[in-house]
């Protein structure tokens, strides 16, 4: 049937051109017969297509054209019938053809997906169809190619372009041991892949059912119009009933019906909600949905999760201090933390392998719970740690030195003190460093009405100060359980605030749930994150984070002007009926074209770009 | 309790979405139907002893959409 409206219309189209360039060259021909076959032709896939809904107990617009060309048939106005029904099929394709590249963003991610995999068996590279992939597969993937699972690398190293996950164009490095996404491509190298996941189940095809179903998602406004639309459309019979026994006058009723079809009020609330989730799949952020962007677009409040959020969420060696100029027993004392497991002990080997090349032999070290290390490198005894230890081994400090430490703790950074034979050589600053972009993201959300920033963390009062000072957050709650988390999120709730919870997923999940808007930073976390939160900034960065937001605001606008274009559409149109300037054809192609317009409009939103 | 998702054709006008949905709804075995309007496609969860894919893309095709898988 969807085949024949195309050839119908174009036969009608036909017909109605020919009827035309007679009447115009005034030859004595059976144009109205003409117009009667073209007529019918068109008339035929609209009347399946009605009574298909009527059957169902529904009213569809197609039941209002089909009475309407009905109508004119009976009264012998031809042109207008035809005009109506071709005019009405040629605006359901353009529609679908818009419509379509509305969609065009989650096509493109379906493209995206790799259809055979070159897998590695018995040595030999066998390829094969991507739904005969098993778990434990080992991939091979060449330069150009896309990686078909998700899995980790087991040999070789590449420049990966994963823009298709994270959003981001920068090729990022992978070696052995790093995990790497279905649906990624390996932009020069040569790397192994064991499969961890395949098919359905990897990071990738989720995302997409994910943007499909946030798609359809509908937003309450969009609830509401369809509920209307159930009404409207019997209403609109009855009116045109009402209207032909008050004035008598079969045209002006049947012109009534073609105006009040819904078209543009019914489709514009979805075109902008799909646009707006397209672009930010694009971009690297999902959106779930159009209930979520009307959350997120009236939101005020954020709030932060401090470490992995605000900051990188790892320990790094930030400054170096000597009693000299000197650096350069870092050396000694990161070949000493190298025999530590604590996390902090691999900051300073981390920051020592920069510069130099460690020796790894075995040496002899006793870890002092709470302190810090002792041990003997090239015959030489060094107390590495803290205050206390210095304190326990009865170390002093030098005055030039004690400064610049307290300076440092005050700031919440931790001090490590390196000494030799009993003699200070410096210290060592460990801080986790706030992310680059964070200052400038969170200006941007401030500037956006974000009117009220909060940072949760459970980290010392110190350190929290020292970052939310940097980031200009005034409202900071610090040495906080995971349950202080919910409790306060839920205090801001009660205080009459709808809370925007931004945290990297995996230990956030509760807070992410309970929020009005949970916003998990990264895949890290995947499966709990991605199902829990209302955004996820694919590329864990915070100006995700401010594109998403920017985007709802967008995405509520378009759809808001995109209800007034429609609502206009009708009220002029009833006007120019009552004047008896609009009839039926115009009608219909005033109609049409305000149906075209708010498709045209929702797709503006498709090329709204983030600001870096 | 069986789970399908199958493709249609592209759908024009939200309406289509709110036809299928009655159609299939009516079809006895059904538990629960669902059209994606944008994706195009009907997660339908059914009983498999009552009824069956075929029939449930029967149903549509009827209905004047083509299943595409």
């Amino acid at each position: 049937m969807q085949r024949f409206k195309q050839v119908a219309m174009l036969i009608a189209g036909g017909l109605i051109a020919i009827s035309l360039l007679l009447y115009v060259i005034n030859q004595p021909a059976p144009i109205d017969l003409f117009l009667i076959i073209a007529t019918i032709f068109t008339g035929i896939p609209i009347l399946y297509y009605a009574l298909q809904a009527l059957r169902l107990k529904l009213m569809s617009i197609d039941l209002l054209v089909a009475i309407a060309m009905i109508g004119a048939l009976f009264i012998g106005e031809y042109v207008e019938s035809s005009v109506v029904g071709f005019l009405f099929l040629f605006g359901s394709y353009l529609e679908s053809r818009t419509l379509a590249k509305t969609r065009s963003s989650i096509q493109a991610l379906l493209a995206i997906a790799p259809e055979v995999a070159v897998v590695l068996k018995d040595q030999q590279e066998v390829t094969v169809p991507i739904n005969e992939v098993e778990k434990g597969d080992i991939i091979v993937v060449k330069s150009g190619g896309k990686v078909p699972v998700d899995g980790e690398v087991t040999a070789g190293d590449a420049l990966m372009n994963e823009a298709m996950m994270t959003g981001e164009s920068i090729p990022v490095d992978k070696v052995i041991g790093d995990n790497v996404f279905s649906g990624t491509m390996v932009d020069q190298g040569y790397i192994r892949v064991k499969a961890t996941k395949v098919g359905a189940a990897t990071a990738f095809s989720q995302i997409i059912e994910l943007v499909e179903e946030a798609q359809d998602q509908k937003s309450k406004t969009e609830r509401f119009l369809d509920r209307f639309s159930q009404f409207y459309t019997p209403a609109v019979v009855v009116l045109a009933l009402v209207v032909y026994l008050v004035t008598r006058n079969i045209h002006l009723s049947i012109t009534f019906l073609v105006i009040a079809c819904p078209g543009a009020l019914v489709i514009g609330a979805p075109v902008s909600n799909v646009s707006g989730i397209g672009n930010g799949a694009k971009n690297g952020v999902l959106l779930k949905g159009g209930d979520v962007i009307d959350r997120f677009n009236k939101a005020r409040t954020f709030v932060f999760d401090k470490t992995g959020t605000l900051t990188k969420g790892k320990p790094k060696v930030v400054a170096l201090k000597s009693i000299g100029d000197a650096t350069d027993w870092l050396k000694a004392v990161a070949e000493l933390e190298h025999q530590s497991e604590h996390h902090l002990a691999r900051a300073i080997v981390e920051k020592a392998e920069q510069t130099y090349t460690l020796e790894t032999e075995t040496l002899d070290v006793e870890i002092i719970k709470g302190q810090g290390l002792t041990g003997i490198n090239k015959d030489e005894r060094y107390l590495i740690g803290n205050r206390r230890l210095l304190e326990q081994n009865a170390v002093t400090l030098p005055e030039a030195l004690e400064a610049q430490a307290v300076e440092a703790e005050g700031n919440g950074q931790t001090v490590i003190f390196v000494v030799k034979e009993a003699i200070v050589l410096g210290f060592i600053v460990i801080a986790d460093e706030i992310r680059p972009e964070a200052k400038q993201a969170l200006f941007a959300l401030k500037q956006l009405g974000a009117e009220h920033l909060v940072m949760l963390t459970g980290d010392n009062k110190k350190t929290a100060n020292f970052v939310a000072k940097s980031l200009g957050i005034a409202d900071v709650r610090a040495e906080l359980s995971p349950k202080d988390k919910l409790t306060a999120i839920r205090d801001l709730q009660e205080a009459g605030e709808s809370v925007v919870m931004v945290g990297d997923g995996v230990n956030d999940a509760p807070a992410l749930a309970l929020s009005d808007i949970g916003v998990a930073m990264g895949l890290s976390g995947t499966d709990v994150a991605i199902e829990t939160a209302d955004v996820v900034a694919m590329n864990d960065r915070l100006d995700q984070l401010v594109h998403a937001f920017r985007l709802s605001k967008q995405t509520v606008r378009n759809r808001t002007e995109n209800i007034i274009i429609a609502l206009l559409t009708v009220f002029f149109l009833l006007i120019g009926v009552l004047n008896g300037k609009i009839h039926l054809a115009s009608g219909m192609f005033v109609h049409e074209a305000s149906v075209l317009i708010v498709i045209l409009n929702g797709m503006r939103l498709l090329k709204y770009k983030p600001r870096r | 309790m069986e789970q399908v998702k199958l493709q249609l054709e592209q759908l024009g006008c939200p309406s289509c979405v709110k036809k299928i949905e009655a159609g299939v709804q009516k079809q006895s075995g059904v538990e629960s139907v669902e059209v994606l309007f944008n994706s195009s496609k009907a997660k339908v969860s059914f009983d498999e002893e009552k009824t069956s894919v075929d029939q449930i893309k029967a149903v549509i095709e009827k209905l004047g959409y083509a299943v595409k898988a």
